[in-house]
C-alpha cells in the first residue's frame, strides 16, 4: 500500500479493509471515553489507579485466555472488581495509594497463576500488553460501543457532583453528596474505560490515552468543560493519525499513538510556558 | 412584624430586643470510639453573631463543626441548629474546611469552583443553566474578589484562596457560616483583610459566623461571642466574660492570668505550659 498526497484517496483505501474500519470504530469510542474519564483521573490525581487497573486487567485477560473467552470480558470483570475494592478499602480519595497497591499486587498474583496454567501461544499476552487494535473483531467493536455509551451516560448523570467531589471533597461531603459512592462510581468508570482502551494501546501504554490527553488539555484551558472537549479532541486526533500512519508503516499502532501524544504534550507545555512568560512580562510592563 | 415598618428597622429591633438562638447545645458531649473529646457543654448562639471558637490543637474545635454538619453524632446531650437536630447536607450552612486539595496542578479558574458551591449538588450536566455563573460572580464580588474570577486556583495566594473558598460557601446564601482556621497561613495584613470581609458579611446579611482560630487578638474587634474549648470542657460567653482569669482558670484547672496591653490585646499566661497535656 502506498501513501499518496490525496487524503481522500488515502482514507478510501484505508476504509476498504474491514479490519481498518473496526480499528477506527473502536479507536474513536476509546478516544472519546478516555479523553473524558482521563480528565477526572488527572483532576483526582488518580493516575496510579488508572495504571493499576490496566495491570489488573492484564490478569483478567490472562484468565479469559485460559478459559478460552475474549480477553475483554476478563478485563472488564477484573478491573471492575479491583476498582470497586480499591474505593471501598479507602474511602478518602487522597489516601488511596496504599489500598490500590495492595489490591494490585494480589490480582497480579492471580495473573501470574493464569499465565503459568495457560498453554496457548504467547501472542495473546503480547497483544494485551502492547495493544492490538488492528486485530479487533466486530463483536468486540460492539462491546466497546456499548461500554463507551454506558460510560458517557454515567458521566452525564454524575458530572457536577463528581467534579465537586474531585475538587473539594470535604465541602462536597458536608453538602450531603454521597462522596463514598461517587468514589466507587469513579473507579468503575476508570475500570471500564481502561478495559476498552487496553485494546488500542495495551496495558503498558494506557497513560497515552487515559492521562496524557487530559494533561495536555489542562495546559490549554481553565474551565472543566473546555478541558474535556480539548482532551477528547487530542485523544481522537492521536488515535486517528496513529492508525493512519500505522496503515502504511510496518510498526505497531500503539507506538505511533504514544509518540504522537508525547510530542503534543511537549508542545502544550512549551506553549503554556511561553504564554505564562508573556503574561508576566505584560504585568511587569504595565506597572 | 408590622408591615408598615421598613424591613431594616424590623431586623434591627429583632436583634436588639429578642435574640433568636440559631444553635443551642444542652449538656452536650462528643467523642470518638468511646473517648470523650469534651463534655458538659451548654450554650446558645444567636442569629447574626460573629463567634470565635478558640482552643489548643486537638481540643475538639473541628469536632464541634462536624457535629453541626451532621457528620458526627453527639455522645450525650442535645444539639439543635435551626431548632432541629443537625442533618447532613443542610443548604442553610456554608462550610469552609481547613484542608483543600488545591495544588500547583489544579489549573481551574476560581469561578468554576465557586459555581460548584451552587450547582455541585445537582445531578446531570446542567448544559443550559447559566444562572450559576452569575451567582458565582456575585458571590466573588461579595467578598471583594471579582478580579479573581478567571484566575486559576493554582496561582492564587493563601489570602486569595480563602476569599474564593468563602465565596464558594456563600454562593448558596447560607444563614450560618462555619470557617475552620481560615487565618492559618495568612500574614497579619491578609488576616485582618479577611476578617473585615467576614465581618462585613455577618453585619450586612445577618449571617451567623463561627470561626475557628488559634489566636483571639486579631478577632477581638469583631466578636460577639467566644466559645473556648480546652481540657475536655467548653466555656462560652461574651469575650469580656470568658477571657478572664477566673473562667480560664476554671477551664484549664490551673492558674491562668489574662493580661491586657494598652491597645486592648490580650496575653493569656500559663496557657502554653498546659497546652501539651490537653492535646488528644
Amino acid at each position: 500500500m502506498t501513501f499518496s498526497l490525496n487524503l481522500f484517496a488515502d482514507l478510501q483505501q484505508i476504509f476498504y479493509y474491514p479490519f481498518m474500519q473496526h480499528a477506527y470504530e473502536a479507536g474513536t469510542v476509546v478516544a472519546i471515553v478516555a479523553g473524558i474519564v482521563g480528565y477526572f483521573v488527572v483532576l483526582r490525581r488518580s493516575s496510579f489507579a488508572a495504571h493499576s487497573l490496566s495491570h489488573i486487567g492484564f490478569a483478567g485477560a490472562a484468565g479469559a485466555a485460559l478459559f478460552g473467552i475474549s480477553p475483554v470480558y476478563g478485563l472488564l470483570l477484573f478491573t471492575t472488581v479491583g476498582g470497586s475494592s480499591m474505593a471501598i478499602l479507602s474511602p478518602k480519595a487522597t489516601y488511596r495509594d496504599i489500598s490500590i497497591g495492595t489490591v494490585l499486587a494480589f490480582m497480579l498474583g492471580l495473573g501470574v497463576l493464569f499465565i503459568s496454567l495457560y498453554t496457548g501461544y504467547a501472542t495473546a499476552a503480547y497483544s494485551i500488553l502492547f495493544g492490538e487494535i488492528l486485530g479487533i473483531s466486530s463483536s468486540d467493536v460492539l462491546l466497546t460501543l456499548i461500554a463507551g455509551l454506558t460510560i458517557l451516560a454515567a458521566v452525564a448523570l454524575v458530572y457536577r457532583p463528581l467534579l465537586f467531589a474531585s475538587l473539594d471533597e470535604d465541602v462536597a461531603e458536608a453538602k450531603g453528596l454521597p462522596t463514598f459512592l461517587l468514589g466507587i462510581v469513579f473507579m468503575l468508570l476508570v475500570a471500564v474505560a481502561t478495559s476498552i482502551a487496553v485494546q488500542v494501546v495495551g496495558v503498558l501504554m494506557i497513560f497515552s490515552l487515559m492521562v496524557t490527553p487530559a494533561a495536555i488539555a489542562q495546559q490549554l484551558a481553565k474551565r472543566p468543560r473546555r478541558v474535556i472537549i480539548i482532551s477528547v479532541a487530542v485523544a481522537l486526533m492521536t488515535t486517528w493519525s496513529g492508525l493512519f500512519v500505522a496503515f502504511y508503516e510496518p510498526y505497531p499502532v500503539s507506538f505511533f499513538i504514544t509518540s504522537i501524544v508525547f510530542v503534543l504534550y511537549l508542545l502544550a507545555r512549551l506553549s503554556n510556558r511561553i504564554m505564562k512568560d508573556k503574561t508576566v512580562y505584560r504585568t511587569i510592563s504595565e506597572r | 412584624m408590622i408591615s408598615t415598618i421598613g424591613s431594616g428597622i424590623t431586623v434591627a429591633e429583632n436583634r436588639s430586643t429578642s435574640p433568636q438562638p440559631i444553635v443551642t447545645a444542652e449538656d452536650l458531649a462528643v467523642g470518638y470510639r468511646g473517648n470523650t473529646v469534651w463534655r458538659d457543654a451548654s450554650f446558645a448562639i444567636n442569629r447574626g453573631e460573629f463567634v470565635a471558637i478558640i482552643g489548643p490543637n486537638g481540643a475538639g474545635k473541628t469536632t464541634l463543626f462536624r457535629l453541626l454538619l451532621g457528620i458526627l453524632q453527639p455522645a450525650k446531650g442535645s444539639l439543635k441548629i435551626f431548632n432541629a437536630p443537625p442533618t447532613r447536607g443542610n443548604p442553610r450552612i456554608g462550610y469552609v474546611p481547613q484542608r483543600h486539595i488545591i495544588d500547583a496542578e489544579t489549573n481551574i479558574e476560581s469561578l468554576e469552583l465557586v459555581r460548584l458551591g451552587f450547582s455541585g449538588r445537582k445531578w446531570g450536566l446542567g448544559l443550559f443553566s447559566q444562572n450559576d455563573r452569575k451567582f458565582a460572580l456575585a458571590a466573588l464580588t461579595g467578598v471583594g474578589a471579582p478580579d479573581l474570577a478567571h484566575r486559576p486556583l493554582s496561582e492564587l495566594s493563601g489570602g486569595e484562596l480563602q476569599r474564593v473558598f468563602l465565596a464558594e460557601a456563600l454562593v448558596s446564601n447560607p444563614e450560618i457560616l462555619l470557617l475552620d482556621e481560615p487565618l492559618s497561613n495568612l500574614d497579619i495584613r491578609r488576616e485582618s483583610e479577611l476578617l473585615r470581609v467576614v465581618n462585613e458579611v455577618v453585619r450586612s446579611r445577618n449571617v451567623t459566623a463561627l470561626l475557628i482560630a488559634h489566636h483571639i487578638n486579631p478577632l477581638l474587634p469583631y466578636l460577639d461571642r467566644v466559645v473556648y474549648i480546652a481540657n475536655g470542657k467548653v466555656a462560652t460567653g461574651k469575650p469580656a466574660e470568658v477571657l478572664t482569669d477566673e473562667s480560664l482558670t476554671a477551664l484549664y484547672g490551673i492558674r491562668i492570668e489574662v493580661l491586657h496591653d494598652s491597645r486592648g490585646n490580650l496575653a493569656i499566661v500559663g496557657l502554653e505550659d498546659t497546652q501539651g497535656e490537653h492535646e488528644q
